[in-house]
């Protein structure tokens, strides 16, 4: 293996992986619980969906708040080049985002039929076009994007939106759907909860269609995302990993286990996530064509004085975020009821 | 326009329509705090119901305050990418720090403050509004931090050259402590603590005017206008200390603040009047001659830095941040009289005659709101033609590959969504404050009905 010494930036390259691991796995599954929320018609099944996620949707959108907020501290150049070059692609990430939370908030505050249509619009409009926003943005990194000798992005909107990124965008919608009807099986019981029992075998196929169709344009098109897996074949466990994660999941809905199926669909993102860091290390966006322009770990990255600070800081601050994080879903476990406080 | 101005008026725009808003739960949080308190401490229901009352606006404008929040942070990269990768090693690690610190612990027990009435006991659902409240400090903490350390760099040393230049941190305490960011954090914080308890001020007083929920009203005016008379008078204290930091760290700043030009001893303090930038005087102007040097130095005989030490390049406009900066302190001044009168009147029991009076404090929630947003609009085009105070120009902190029409179409597309937003947001305050509180809320339910232990 080719990772070297476990040096300040490996460990940043790895803690903002972590960070956006567990954005995806939290953030995930109520963003899919928003692109479904279309398909219960019921204002009650609505009212339920809304607050299965409605105690922690919140916290979970923080870790995208934190990762960004450790992308700009870690590795300034990246922050500066991604965003800025991809201008609109984050005007409307930030249009979707606000969309969908002030729906969450405002939807139960009147009870007329159009007003509470337009925020449950406004809320799965939201959640879809953040979730497919975040699979285009990866999908362009996994791809590459023109960057000059100044390390500035030179392509335009359109450039964006290539088939493969494109792709990779459906594919996070629909894995977070699969996410977030697992989620919501979970957290409801009744009509809803059967009725979402049905929705997860769709949700899986549309999942593993796209899936399928990803890795093989990967495999195809994007030759440089499998070369580090080609040289270091023990690494094809991570993918194994995956794979099983994910077979695991209809196995476990079927024997009535939704938390196990949560669990397995959770260790699919790990390792989705983890193939997607094995694959790009030591680089942070690729430059294509020019390869060399690329912005990498050292050369995007602060200083080594400021990495070390935000590693104390890191290190006092993850394990407080994660105790109140498992103590809150454990006040709010179990199935959700819904009462005067609820939205 | 070009990029450069309408960046500036996008940032503009999306910070200050953001900033309506976290003053607010940071304010509401403290009073939260409180009323959760009396209720545990009297028992009386009253305050039980106080506290769910005031939580349903506190969620209200927490939302809004999360939702617009985000889009600051984002505009760093998208919209200042150079400004980004010149102080991403200083400036990026504070606003990590506020994640960490600040928007987990605050969005963490927010779901127990909102949603574990029924879930949870008295004690851990005050520890958990009390863990918002804090929360809500740490975020002003941070951020005023990060940008007092563009007031005021402290702490780093410039490495590279040309525009390979950035800045790196040498000493974080040094970052922290910078000589503005406490200061600044302590007026900044007092200016919150202001908009909650005038909201709650305001809200009250018009119950009262209009006959409704009287026992409810009193008890939250009561507790409003203490809260609300000792911010206002720390705020004096904060906003004196603000403007000494400002002579001795942004001379050019607080000369714009005054329309002082000449350095001078026993410098005027103008109380009002209009600058004209072209002549480089005050036209119609109210001075008292010596009070300014006085209050700088504590000294009428101390000169004061004028305009003209600085060369026209490197100043500030006048006029603009001039204006906005009397109107904050006349307010600030107004927020006290407004207080201490309310306060007076109650004491003596003559508050609910003055129908007067009740309407002041009905509109006195505006003070506050008014008073934040002109004292940042002044601090921040005070330290123009700066980004970072005597080390970077505004204008080369730009991103250089986004063009004037790409902003155009952001600075659109959120004034369209921020006015509809805001349209939204007082519609369902208005709707929230005529439904008043909930005579439900008078008995607890869950766990919070268990009998109290004697």
């Amino acid at each position: 293996m080719n990772f070297g010494h476990l040096d300040l930036n490996t460990t940043w390259f790895i803690l903002i992986g972590v960070l956006f691991t567990g954005y995806a796995m939290l953030d995930g599954f109520d963003l899919g619980v928003g692109a479904l929320h279309l398909f219960t018609k019921k204002d009650e099944h609505r009212r339920l969906m809304l607050n299965a996620i409605g105690p922690v949707w919140d916290g979970n959108e923080v870790w995208l708040v934190t990762g960004g907020g450790a992308l700009f501290a870690a590795f300034p150049n990246v922050y500066a080049t991604v965003f800025s070059g991809f201008y609109f692609a984050f005007v409307l990430l930030l249009v979707a985002l606000i969309f969908r939370a002030v729906a969450i908030e405002f939807r139960s505050k009147q009870p007329m039929g159009w007003w509470r249509q337009m925020w449950d619009v406004g809320f799965a409009g939201g959640s879809i076009l953040s979730s497919l926003l975040i699979g285009i943005a990866m999908g362009n990194i996994a791809w590459g994007v023109p960057i000059d000798e100044r390390g500035e992005f030179a392509g335009t909107f359109l450039d964006l939106l290539r088939p493969y990124p494109l792709l990779v965008g459906v594919t996070t919608v629909a894995l977070f759907m699969m996410h977030g009807a697992i989620y919501a099986v979970m957290k409801t019981e009744g009509e809803l909860h059967a009725q979402l029992r049905g929705w997860i075998k769709n949700c899986m196929i549309f999942f593993i269609i796209c899936y399928a169709v990803t890795t093989m344009a990967t495999l195809l098109y994007v030759p440089h995302m499998a070369a580090r897996v080609r040289a270091n074949p023990w690494l094809f466990s991570v993918a194994l990993v995956n794979m099983l994660a994910i077979a695991n999941i209809p196995r476990e809905i079927h024997h009535g286990r939704d938390g196990r199926a949560f669990v397995s669909s959770c260790v699919a993102m790990m390792a989705l996530m983890g193939l997607f860091g094995l694959e790009m290390f030591p680089n942070l966006v690729l430059s294509n064509p020019e390869f060399a322009h690329s912005l990498t770990i050292y050369n995007a990255a602060s200083s080594t004085k400021t990495l070390g600070i935000m590693l104390t800081i890191a290190i006092i601050g993850v394990p407080i975020v994660l105790a109140y994080t498992v103590s809150i879903y454990w006040i709010f476990r179990g199935k959700v009821k819904l009462d005067r406080m609820s939205y | 326009m070009d990029v450069l101005t309408l960046s500036r008026i996008q940032f503009a725009a999306t910070i200050s329509f953001h900033y309506i808003y976290p003053p607010l739960s940071i304010g509401l949080g403290v009073m939260l705090v409180i009323f959760e308190a009396l209720w545990l401490k009297t028992k009386n229901p009253l305050y039980h119901q106080l506290a769910r009352f005031w939580t349903r606006i506190f969620a209200l404008t927490f939302a809004i305050g999360v939702a617009t929040g985000i889009v600051m942070e984002f505009e760093f990269g998208t919209n200042w990418a150079s400004y980004s990768r010149y102080v991403g090693d200083v400036f990026g690690s504070a606003l990590a720090a506020e994640g960490i610190f600040a928007f987990f612990l605050e969005s963490g027990f927010l779901a127990i403050l909102l949603f574990g009435w029924d879930k949870v006991g008295r004690k851990l659902h005050f520890f958990a509004t009390c863990m918002v409240c804090l929360g809500a400090h740490f975020s002003a903490i941070w951020i005023v931090v990060a940008n007092s350390w563009m007031q005021t760099p402290a702490g780093f040393h410039i490495v590279g050259e040309g525009i390979k230049a950035r800045a790196e941190i040498t000493d974080f305490w040094a970052m922290v402590f910078n000589p503005s960011s406490m200061d600044r954090l302590f007026h900044t914080l007092c200016g919150a603590w202001q908009a909650g308890a005038f909201l709650v001020v305001s809200v009250s007083a018009w119950y009262l005017l209009k006959q409704r929920h009287l026992s409810f009203a009193r008890a939250s005016l009561r507790v409003g206008l203490v809260v609300s008379l000792i911010a206002s008078l720390l705020q004096l204290v904060s906003g004196h200390d603000s403007a000494v930091g400002v002579a001795k760290n942004q001379p050019a700043k607080l000369a714009a603040f005054e329309g002082l030009y000449d350095t001078t001893t026993n410098a005027p303090l103008t109380l009002f009047g209009w600058v004209d930038e072209n002549s480089e005087t005050i036209r119609g102007g109210l001075a008292i001659p010596g009070l300014l040097s006085w209050l700088t130095h504590g000294d009428a005989n101390k000169p004061v830095l004028g305009l003209r030490e600085f060369k026209p390049e490197d100043r500030p406009p006048v006029n603009f941040p001039f204006q906005l900066y009397h109107g904050m302190v006349a307010i600030g001044f107004g927020m006290i009289a407004m207080a201490a009168l309310g306060f007076l009147y109650f004491w003596r029991g003559s508050l609910f005659e003055k129908r007067w009076m009740l309407w002041l404090l009905v509109l006195s929630v505006l003070g506050p709101q008014l008073a934040n947003q002109w004292g940042w609009f002044a601090a921040e085009v005070g330290r123009q033609p700066w980004i970072v105070y005597g080390l970077m120009r505004t204008s080369a902190g730009l991103s250089a590959v986004v063009k004037a029409e790409a902003v155009l179409g952001s600075l659109i597309l959120f004034t369209v969504i921020y006015l509809l937003l805001f349209a939204v947001f007082v519609y369902l305050l208005n709707d929230k404050i005529q439904h008043g509180p909930d005579d439900a809320d008078l008995t607890p339910t869950g766990k919070l009905a268990l009998p109290f232990k004697a």
